[in-house]
C-alpha cells in the first residue's frame, strides 16, 4: 500500500493532467460513480454528518490498529470528493489521520470551485474523519 | 419577411446594443462566453453605472447635507436628485416618501421595527405568504416575538399561486400590516398585489410591497397600486449593491419613530431630550451610501431610456422558450407554474442533485442558483430540498438559451451514468 504522502502525490499527478475545471468535474463526478456502496444498515441519523447540504453518511471502523471509511452521498459530486478522501485516509494510523493537512484539496485547486455550503460540507466531512482518530 | 419578423430582428439588435453596455457580459470564464442567468440574484451593471461610481468619487466626494463647501453641496444635491428620481420612477407624490436604505432587506426591517414600535401591540396579527423570501419572514418574527404578536401566512397552491380565498378570511381586526412578495424569487409567480391591496384598505389594513424582484422587470407605480410601503434594491435592478429604498406613504412614516439613532436623523440633541427630523431623514442615520445611491440614479437613467415594454416582452419569450426546451428534457419538472409569471424558470431534475448539476453548468460558463433560494418554506411546500434557478433579464438572448438547454442535457446525462 502506498504511503499516504504518496496517496496524495498521485491524487496531485492525475489532476496535473487536467486542463479545465470541466475536466476536474467530470474526474470527479466519475471516481463518485466508482465510489464502493455503502451497506444501508450505515444510512441512518447516527451516520449522517451534520454541516452538509447534500445527505451524506460516513461509516468508520477500526480493523489491527489501523482506520477504515465508507461513505455515501445523494450527490455524486460529494461522493467524488470522499473517494478522495477515502484514497488518502482509509487504512491509516489514527496518527496518520490525526496529523496530515491534506494539503492536495488546494493543490487541485478545488476549493476555488466550491460554494460555500459545499466547501463546509468537505470540512465537516474531515472533521468528521479525523475525530474518529481521536478516540 | 413578415412584420413579426421584421420586429424580432430589431429586437434582437436592441439586445445587441444593450449587452454591449454591460462589460462583464463580454468574457470568457473558463474559456467560454460567459452566460449569466442569475439575475434575481443580481444583476450585471451598464457601463453608465459603472462611470457614474468613479465620476463621483473622482470629482464630487464629500459628505452630504453637513458642509458649506463646494464639493459638499454638489454631493448632497446629486444625492438628493436621485431621490426625485426614484419618486419618478416609482410614480410616488413626494420624494419626501423616498428612504434611502441598504436594499430591501434593511427596508422591510425598518418597517418592522418602526411600524410595530408605533401601531402594533399584543395579539395584533401581521400576514406575510408562504412564498416569502427569508427577509420577508425573519424581521416580522423578530417584531411578533417583541410586540407579542402573532405572525399569518397565506398558503399556495401547487402552482404556487396564493390561495386567496384563504387571504380573505385571515383579514380581522387583529389585523395591523399586509407584507407581500410581488415576485417570488424562487417561483416567479407574479402575485395579485392590487386585489390584495384593495381587500386589505376595505379594512384600513396598510400593505407592504416587496418588489426586491418586480422592480426591474414591471413597471412600479405606487400611486396606482396604493400600497403602503414598498421595498426595493438598487443591485437587482442595474445599479451597485448597498443601496436601496424604503417608499412609505407620509401618513404613516411620520408616526413611525427612529429605527437607528445617529448623525443627520436629528433636529437637536440635549442630554434632557432629541428631536428627530421629519422622514425621510429620520430614518437615514449616519453617513448614507452617498456613492452607490448616485450611481443608482445613473442605473435609472439607464433604464428609463429604454423600453421597457418590449424588453418585458423579450424576457417573457425567453421565459417561455427555456420552459418549453427544458421541459422537454426527460426527468425534469418545473416548481412554480404559476399563470403570471416573471423571467424566473426554477425547476429539479428527478434522481440528480441540484448543485452537481449547478456545478456542471458552471462548468460550462453558465451561471444559475441552486438551492433554497433563501425561500427554505417553499422548498418544504415542494417537498424538495432546492432547484435549480435559471432566471433571465432582457440582456439574455435565445441562444443562451439554447446554450444552457444542450448543455442541462449534457449535465443530466452525465450524472445519470452509473
Ligand atoms: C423577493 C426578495 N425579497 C428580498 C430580497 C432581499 O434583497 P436584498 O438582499 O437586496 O436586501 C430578495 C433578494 O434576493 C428577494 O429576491
Amino acid at each position: 500500500m502506498k504511503t499516504l504522502a504518496e496517496a496524495e502525490q498521485e491524487i496531485i499527478n492525475d489532476f496535473a493532467l487536467f486542463d479545465t475545471w470541466d475536466e476536474k468535474y467530470q474526474y470527479i463526478i466519475e471516481l463518485g460513480q466508482q465510489l464502493p456502496p455503502l451497506d444501508d444498515k450505515f444510512k441512518n441519523e447516527e451516520h449522517k454528518i451534520k454541516g452538509c447540504q447534500s445527505s451524506v453518511w460516513l461509516h468508520c471502523y477500526r480493523d489491527n490498529s489501523k482506520i477504515y471509511f465508507r461513505a455515501d452521498s445523494d450527490s455524486t459530486f460529494v461522493k467524488g470528493e470522499i473517494a478522495l478522501l477515502i484514497k488518502v485516509l482509509s487504512g491509516r494510523t489514527p496518527d496518520e489521520i490525526k496529523n496530515t493537512s491534506l494539503h492536495f484539496i488546494d493543490a487541485i485547486g478545488l476549493r476555488q470551485h466550491l460554494s460555500m455550503t459545499r466547501a463546509n460540507g468537505l470540512a465537516s466531512m474531515i472533521k468528521k474523519m479525523k475525530e474518529y482518530a481521536e478516540v | 419577411m413578415t412584420a413579426e419578423k421584421v420586429k424580432q430582428v430589431s429586437m434582437n439588435s436592441e439586445i445587441i446594443r444593450i449587452r454591449n453596455d454591460f462589460p462583464i457580459l463580454q468574457q470568457n470564464v473558463y474559456g467560454k462566453p460567459l452566460i449569466y442567468f442569475d439575475n434575481a440574484a443580481t444583476s450585471q451593471k451598464p457601463r453608465q453605472v459603472l462611470q457614474a461610481l468613479s465620476e463621483y468619487y473622482s470629482k464630487q466626494n464629500a459628505n452630504i447635507h453637513r458642509g458649506v463647501h463646494y464639493l459638499s453641496q454638489q454631493a448632497s444635491e446629486m444625492y438628493e436628485q436621485v431621490r426625485v428620481k426614484v419618486r419618478d420612477f416609482i410614480h410616488a407624490r413626494s420624494e419626501h416618501e423616498i428612504i434611502f436604505t441598504r436594499g430591501t432587506t434593511e427596508s422591510i426591517n425598518l418597517v418592522a421595527h418602526s411600524f410595530g414600535n408605533a401601531f402594533v401591540n399584543k395579539g395584533d396579527e401581521i400576514i406575510i405568504t408562504a412564498m416569502e423570501h427569508h427577509s420577508n419572514i425573519v424581521p416580522w418574527q423578530l417584531m411578533c416575538e417583541t410586540r407579542k404578536a402573532v405572525l399569518k401566512v397565506i398558503p399556495i397552491n401547487d402552482n404556487g399561486e396564493l390561495l386567496m380565498e384563504s387571504f380573505n378570511q385571515m383579514l380581522s381586526e387583529r389585523t395591523k400590516l399586509i407584507s407581500v412578495v410581488h415576485i417570488s424569487n424562487s417561483l416567479g409567480t407574479i402575485n395579485p398585489v392590487k386585489q390584495i391591496i384593495e381587500a386589505a384598505h376595505q379594512r384600513s389594513i396598510p400593505v407592504m410591497i416587496d418588489a426586491a424582484q418586480s422592480a426591474i422587470h414591471e413597471e412600479i407605480n405606487v400611486a396606482q397600486l396604493d400600497c403602503d410601503f414598498l421595498a426595493m434594491s438598487s443591485h437587482k435592478m442595474l445599479g451597485p449593491t448597498g443601496a436601496g429604498v424604503l417608499y412609505g406613504k407620509m401618513e404613516l412614516l411620520e408616526k413611525m419613530p427612529p429605527y437607528q439613532g445617529g448623525g443627520d436623523m436629528i433636529q437637536s440633541v440635549s442630554f434632557n431630550e432629541t428631536t428627530y427630523q421629519n422622514p425621510p431623514f429620520r430614518f437615514e442615520a449616519g453617513t448614507q451610501n452617498i456613492a452607490d445611491v448616485i450611481a443608482f440614479g445613473a442605473a435609472l437613467d439607464y433604464l428609463n431610456a429604454l423600453d421597457r415594454k418590449d424588453l418585458l416582452r423579450h424576457e417573457q419569450q425567453l421565459l417561455q422558450y427555456a420552459a418549453e426546451q427544458v421541459q422537454k428534457i426527460d426527468g425534469i419538472r418545473i416548481i412554480g407554474t404559476a399563470k403570471e409569471k416573471a423571467s424566473i424558470l426554477s425547476f429539479i431534475a428527478e434522481g440528480v442533485n441540484a448543485m452537481d448539476l449547478g456545478m456542471y453548468l458552471d462548468t460550462q460558463g453558465i451561471a444559475v442558483r441552486t438551492g433554497h433560494h433563501c425561500t427554505e418554506p417553499v422548498m418544504d411546500f415542494f417537498k424538495i430540498p432546492g432547484t435549480i434557478r435559471a432566471s433571465f433579464l432582457f440582456y439574455n438572448t435565445i441562444n443562451e438559451v439554447d446554450a444552457f438547454v444542450s448543455a442541462l442535457e449534457k449535465g443530466i446525462t452525465l450524472l445519470n451514468k452509473k
